[in-house]
């Protein structure tokens, strides 16, 4: 488990709270520094794209078509963050599982495998649900706890039982991803034990490594479809939260 | 002291078994997919968003058991 431990790199101490810059924050910012090379080579405005450009432009299409379908012609001005969400998640899951960690010294941390980044990634969403819901309807954005065709005495708990799911929403949306990606990572590092005990019994227990290989290429596939499958469930569900508070059912 | 650890590893085992049953929610929910593009693949491509947020939901519940499971390992 040692893949998951923070370690600090230059302590910072601000008024008593300890902000020291970790390898969390270290790879937070090669995250950012990917995503920007990633973007600076399509945004060169050709007017016949390269295959970068159609890369880059496929991935905001692709975004830009899910929001709106999602909320409807409204949806246009949300598409800045889902698609940042999107492409911060993708490519902190995607930097997490490259082999980097075969150069000495160094170490391969995977953003997404905190609760605490997770979970701030949801509050962010969620509160952009609040603050969309109350400054477009005001207090009617309440009706959003109460289906439209509602009987009058099953009122109260309908309402008790909408609002437990409506605060429910951003818990799972980070436990969801953080521990998708932590139960990905411990099941190829257990693997990975077994051809190293494999080895090391000799005989029969070659035959247990080799296999041991095959399903941790197997399993590394499987990721990767995961890493993807992860951020698009996160920005499809914020987009579907979105649309909760611009159309209110 | 021991029987506590004994209990433990007994208590994630049992916990482990809600990863093998999200696995059937999931399995018919992409199951149910297969079989409604098949007999309508035009509106298939349409209907992905919600086929992944079913999925969302049914992994959902396979993940709340791995972590508890976790959690009963390492954190109690």
């Amino acid at each position: 488990m040692h893949q998951f431990a923070i370690s600090r790199i230059a302590d910072l101490n601000v008024a008593g709270y300890d902000i020291s810059f970790t390898t969390s924050a270290l790879w937070m910012l090669i995250v950012l520094g990917a995503l920007w090379l990633f973007m600076l080579g399509g945004m060169k405005r050709e007017l016949v794209p390269g295959r970068w450009q159609t890369m880059v432009e496929g991935m905001i299409g692709f975004v830009e078509n899910m929001v709106s379908t999602c909320i409807g012609p409204d949806g246009r001005r949300y598409v800045p963050w889902v698609f940042s969400i999107f492409m911060f998640i993708l490519f902190a899951n995607l930097m997490g599982m490259m082999p980097f960690a075969i150069i000495p010294g160094v170490r391969v941390f995977t953003v997404t495998s905190q609760f605490t980044v997770t979970g701030l990634l949801a509050i962010m969403s969620f509160s952009i649900v609040l603050i969309v819901g109350f400054w477009r309807h005001g207090f009617g954005f309440f009706k959003v706890f109460v289906p439209h065709g509602t009987p009058p005495a099953l009122l109260p708990l309908i309402f008790l039982v909408e609002l437990i799911s409506f605060m429910v929403r951003p818990i799972s949306l980070a436990l969801r991803l953080f521990v998708a990606m932590i139960a990905g990572h411990i099941l190829v590092e257990v693997f990975a034990n077994f051809i190293v005990q494999g080895i090391n019994i000799g005989g029969g227990g070659i035959l247990i490594s080799l296999l041991s290989f095959v399903f941790i290429a197997a399993v590394m596939a499987l990721e990767l479809l995961i890493c993807a499958i992860q951020a698009y469930v996160f920005a499809i569900l914020t987009s579907l939260y979105i649309n909760d508070a611009v159309n209110l059912h | 002291m021991e029987s506590l650890e004994a209990a433990k590893v007994i208590g994630a085992g049992i916990a482990a078994i809600g990863v093998g049953i999200a696995s059937i929610g999931v399995s018919i929910v992409f199951g149910q997919f297969l079989q409604g593009a098949l007999r309508n693949p035009a509106a298939a491509d349409g209907q992905q968003g919600r086929l992944f947020i079913g999925f969302a939901a049914a992994e959902l519940l396979g993940l709340i058991a791995f972590a508890v499971a976790m959690i009963i390992l390492f954190v109690m």
